[in-house]
């Protein structure tokens, strides 16, 4: 096991590396540069900004330069929000950010896992076809229209929740937010769930777990819950790469000073610091996380073992 | 009982009376503590006076420091730093005299030093700010900024500690307006230069206006509190004021109506309908020193060297519907240039500025059949615009009023904002959208746009007629004769069509009926100090 | 009970194909064949509706700004903030939204399924390295890279096919390099090897035709996951180029407009969410009909 944990860490290193190279190379060709503005530049300014920023250097040296100051763990200052560095904007966002995704995550896990086992458990009864129905409408419905929807209703008529902002002294701000994180998710985990568990529960050692006449919830709990959980395991890769995409939405509509809002804006003010320590924030965690979940996997099923 | 006994218990009772009357004026005080919260739009680049970029800046820096001017709630200058101050004949000579009560938040007094420190350092090109050229006005500024004199060259000197003296390039009657704008602000130089570029972060920040900054959360919240220490603390009743980046106006539109924010930053435009009908006493709409235009690529065909396509296409937009119906009304349609309202100026017009629909639509047609294009050869334009959805349906309206007029075939080219400002500045456009917000309140901070040599003349216009109007102008003392040359020079340049004045901005936003001491102005400049709740 | 009499002993008796199983499957699943019908109905309506209409896909009007849906003015969805016909643009961004559906899906299938039935045939070498590459790819934050190149590089419709395909391919890449796995070991692809046909040869006429299957399922749950992308790409300002629309752009307009002029979502929305069900209910089934298994 110890072989396969190094050699999968050493295995990130490439991964990084392809995501560093190709996010620094596109948006350093990008048109226009971080400190284009509708104001004149004077030339001398023009090149005292890019002296300061290394902008005068050929893009090969200033990638080497950026490689060098990321392996001391030196994200660059920001281009646009000038008193700061990317490291102290990241160490802001990153921590909204995570409560916000892993909230939604444990949410969706929770809420889908249960739907998804009560769809299975009353198969073809209206329970299922109601949760189904819920489901395939999570699934369609972008979340850039149920959020505002939410929003209105429960922020503005009935007054029960705030319309923005994240105060995590406050959970009601991060209630309607992480709801409506969650639900895509919870609507195709609910889905997973109810495939896997029926096609669990007809299986022959279950059948003799019945046969044996053991209660249902020791079935569930016991033998059926563990193989079940197999599909959404494999699912959880895409499912964080979901919600950190999801994020971007949820984070622009409901005012989350969170790392999504931080790429956008860096696209957009061609911060090129900024965004590079996003994305690579971003690979990091995706990399991280389907390891643990090929971890988890392993856990899991007894028949796969490295 | 002794008479000591007594005493003592007097003095006791005295004493308990007077912390009871203490503490309960703590309290009221403390329980009367005004707290404001308002919309801000996008986060602020950065709160160093020389490098912010951007109204949200703007905004939080005009609470946070103060410069040797100020200004009125209704836009009229009033002494800020300065007390009073002295212009000799030539124009060229300014003396401040600087209130000596002035005081920093760390107690610090504000010096003729601060400004003369500051100033030089937003012209040193080593600076990098974007906003050097501010300070254009001042003696060797220019030649400074591109590196071709040192800063201490600047023409600006401490006669004492109190005493500020100022030497201009030429009489520039609108320099006590730019003392208003944040790049003049004074900087407390040994924090600069202890702190280097993190200055102006709220563990750091020492200013010398109405507020001070406590904290700032990026992306989430900029908290300032008032700085006691400022000269005139005994009017300012807002104690705490909370600044919101909130850049969706939609979400801001629901926090307001949540009750979370008192002051918006705009409004939502195609909800406009909506408010002015539930919202109507809460709405407050002024005029905005600012022109919405599409200007003309005159370097490239098809605009290159033809007028009449120019004036066709002019006059062929119904700017009235424009400004009622497309940008969620409030707007002025602009039939000329620099907007009404601008200070010791008459605002111009196109000739044709009267005439009626029918007879406007008509006369361009004619024009557009003299330039060369017909049904059958019809113009085939491209229109860029930066993304945004005000922008995205005053395109589409434009392009409609070209084709159902004229049967001009338009092609809408959204670009994202910076890859938009590299092609308008390297002319790669041809017919594009724009906006100018004047800088300070004269006519030449819009005339100076079209200068030849102008840095963001992205229509290429280039005229020498022009061009020495406004020199002369530069130069001109009498301020009825430089009035004049102004307008002539506008007259001229509407004649020769380089763009097309679409609307003038207004400010719109939604205030809670409680906030007092907002007032409408042309530079939408507002002083937090000024305001008070009414709980 | 059986009725033997009436058997014709003589004739041969002929076999069910597979296909025909699974076809017999599918045709019994109503959800399945509701959907394919309605999606049918929706695809003939977004191609042929507009010609049975007065207004153009750009006819602004300033009189008849958000209209709620009048009959007798024919503007039967109601107007939008510009006074275009809300129905033309409906039918016009479902061209668009289920275009953009089927092409990057198709592109994400071409290059998946190469990619996959290639490296899964040749197996060793080749295919540890071709799989290393997906594995890599698979870490990356492909969305923002997807942005990225649309801030950066305009807003090409050529571009977000492409861009969106490239999301996609990896999953199906894995999948089909899997099936070709199983499939390389068995007795008619080696019967086939013996006659002497050459890789590629096997490829195309052995192997792909027997991925049929498993990549229809893929496909039809694909293009609901590329219209949302596409979706998501509207709300960020950064899909489908003006005066066109798509349903992603007209339902993030019509979010915008929620209180004052609900039909602008209701109807955009209304589509937009049924032809995600169908596509989805039409994958299941045929996912069931392949391979009852997982029923």
């Amino acid at each position: 096991m110890l072989r396969y944990i190094i050699k999968r860490l050493l295995g990130m290193i490439p991964t990084l590396l392809v995501i560093i190279t190709l996010a620094f190379f596109l948006i350093r060709l990008a048109p226009g540069g971080p400190f284009d503005t509708d104001k004149t530049l004077p030339e001398e300014i023009q090149l005292n900004l890019d002296k300061k920023y290394h902008l005068d250097e050929s893009l090969l040296q200033q990638y080497f330069r950026y490689l060098w100051q990321l392996l001391q763990g030196d994200f660059g200052p920001s281009f646009h929000y000038q008193d700061y560095s990317v490291n102290e904007l990241i160490e802001t966002g990153f921590p909204v950010s995570l409560q916000l995704g892993l909230s939604a995550m444990i949410l969706a896990l929770l809420v889908g896992l249960s739907l998804g086992t009560l769809a299975a458990l009353k198969q073809n009864t209206s329970a299922d076809h109601l949760v189904m129905s819920f489901s395939m409408t999570g699934v369609s419905i972008p979340n850039f229209v149920i959020a505002p929807l939410l929003l209105l209703l429960f922020a503005v008529h009935l007054d029960w929740l705030p319309a923005g902002g994240w105060d995590s002294s406050r959970p009601s701000t991060i209630i309607l937010p992480v709801l409506c994180l969650a639900l895509p998710q919870i609507a195709y985990i609910a889905r997973l769930t109810r495939a896997s568990m029926i096609e669990v529960l007809h299986s022959n050692y279950i059948r003799t777990a019945f046969a044996k006449g053991l209660p249902m919830r020791l079935i569930l709990m016991r033998h059926a819950l563990k193989p079940t959980l197999l599909p959404i395991v494999s699912y959880l890769g895409p499912a964080t790469a979901g919600v950190i995409t999801g994020s971007v939405v949820i984070e622009k509509i409901f005012s989350i000073p969170g790392l999504g809002r931080f790429f956008v804006l860096g696209a957009l003010n061609r911060d090129y610091t900024l965004v590079m320590g996003v994305v690579i924030f971003y690979g990091l965690l995706i990399i991280l996380f389907n390891f643990i979940v090929d971890l988890l996997y392993a856990w899991l099923d007894p028949k796969v073992r490295y | 009982m002794n008479i000591q006994l007594v005493q003592q218990k007097f003095t006791i009772c005295i004493l308990f009376l007077i912390t009871l009357l203490w503490v309960g004026m703590t309290f009221s005080a403390a329980a009367a503590e005004q707290i404001l919260r308002k919309g801000n739009g996008p986060e602020p680049q950065s709160l160093d006076p020389h490098q912010s970029q951007g109204v949200s800046a703007s905004n939080i820096l005009r609470d946070l420091y103060e410069g040797l001017i100020s200004e009125a709630p209704n836009g009229e200058l009033i002494p800020g730093v300065a007390k009073r101050w002295q212009i000799d004949e030539s124009g060229t000579h300014y003396t401040f005299y600087l209130r000596e009560q002035a005081k920093w938040s760390n107690g610090d007094p504000v010096t003729a030093h601060d400004f003369v420190y500051s100033w030089r350092r937003i012209v040193n090109p080593q600076t990098g700010s974007a906003y050097a050229q501010t300070l254009a006005p001042i003696l060797n500024a220019n030649a400074i900024i591109q590196g071709e004199k040192d800063p201490t060259t600047l023409g600006v000197q401490a006669l004492d500690d109190f005493t500020l003296a100022v030497k201009l390039q030429g009489p520039t009657p609108y320099f006590l307006g730019l003392l208003t704008h944040s790049t003049t602000y004074p900087l407390h130089a040994v924090t600069v230069k202890k702190y280097g570029n993190k200055f102006a972060r709220a563990e750091h920040s020492v200013s010398n206006g109405a507020y001070q900054l406590t904290e700032w959360v990026v992306q989430s919240h900029i908290i300032l509190k008032r700085n006691s220490r400022y000269w005139g603390d005994a009017k300012t009743r807002i104690h705490t004021v909370y600044y919101y980046p909130i850049e969706d106006q939609s979400t801001e539109l629901k926090r307001y109506r949540a009750g979370e924010i008192d002051l918006t930053y705009g409004i939502p435009l195609n909800q406009y309908k909506w408010i002015k009908k539930h919202l109507a006493k809460e709405f407050h709409v002024a005029p905005y020193l600012g022109t919405y235009y599409y200007g003309f690529n005159l370097t490239k065909p098809p605009f290159k060297d033809n007028k009449k396509l120019r004036q066709a296409l002019t006059m062929a937009i119904d700017r009235e519907i424009i400004a009622e119906k497309v940008t969620g009304g409030g707007e002025i349609p602009a039939y000329g240039w620099v907007p009404p309202r601008v200070l010791n100026y008459q605002a111009q017009t196109f000739a044709w500025h009267k005439m009626d629909k029918t007879t406007r639509l008509a006369e361009a047609r004619k024009l557009y059949h003299q330039a060369g294009y017909s049904k059958t050869n019809p113009l085939v334009v491209e229109v860029r615009y930066n993304t945004s959805e005000n922008h995205k349906k005053i395109a589409l309206a434009i392009s409609s009023m070209w084709k159902k007029a004229l049967g001009v075939r338009v092609k809408l080219l959204n670009e994202e904002w910076k890859v938009f400002l590299a092609n308008r500045k390297q002319k790669l456009t041809q017919a594009f959208r724009s906006g100018w917000i004047a800088d300070y309140n004269d006519a030449f901070s819009f005339a100076e746009l079209l200068y030849s040599q102008h840095g963001i003349n992205d229509t290429g216009y280039n005229n020498s007629d022009y061009d020495s109007l406004l020199k002369q102008s530069a130069i001109e003392k009498d301020p009825n004769k430089r009035r004049q040359l102004l307008e002539q020079a506008e007259q001229t340049m509407l004649a020769d069509y380089p763009m097309m004045p679409v609307y003038f901005y207004v400010t719109k936003r939604l205030i809670k009926p409680y906030v007092r001491g907002y007032q409408g102005n042309i530079m939408d400049h507002h002083y937090t100090k000024n305001m008070h709740l009414a709980k | 009970m059986f009725r033997l009499k009436n058997t014709d002993i003589t004739q041969p008796v002929k076999g069910r194909s597979l296909w025909q199983d699974a076809r017999q499957r599918l045709i019994h699943n109503k959800a399945a064949l509701v959907s394919a019908t309605l999606l049918l109905t929706i695809s003939l309506l977004v191609i042929f509706a507009p010609l049975f209409s007065p207004y153009a896909l750009d006819d602004t009007d300033w009189e008849m700004m958000s209209i709620a849906p009048d009959w007798d003015s024919q503007h039967y969805f109601g107007t939008d903030a510009l006074g275009r016909d809300l129905f033309v643009r409906t039918m016009h961004g479902g061209r668009i939204s289920l275009l953009i559906g089927v092409v990057a899906t198709l592109v994400s299938l071409v290059i998946g399924i190469s990619y996959g039935a290639i490296a899964g045939y040749l197996g060793g070498r080749v295919d540890a390295i071709m799989m290393r590459v997906v594995d890599i790819l698979y870490a990356m934050p492909f969305m923002f890279f997807v942005i990225l190149l649309m801030v950066f590089f305009g807003r090409n419709i050529l571009l977000i096919f492409i861009a969106i395909g490239a999301i996609n391919w990896l999953d199906m890449a894995r999948i089909v390099r899997g099936q070709t796995i199983s499939l390389k070991n068995k007795e008619f692809i080696e019967a086939a090897e013996a006659c002497g046909s050459s890789p590629l040869k096997i490829i195309r006429r052995h192997i792909l035709p027997n991925l049929l299957g498993i990549v229809a399922v893929y496909v039809t749950l694909t293009i609901p996951q590329v219209i949302l992308v596409e979706s998501f790409l509207s709300f960020l300002g950064l899909g489908i180029q003006e005066p066109n629309t798509s349903w992603g752009a007209l339902v993030n307009e019509g979010a915008q407009e929620m209180e004052t002029a609900a039909w602008m979502l209701i109807f955009p929305a209304s589509f937009l969410a049924l032809t995600l069900f169908c596509f989805n209910f039409i994958g299941d089934g045929l996912r069931d009909a392949i391979d009852p298994k997982d029923r």
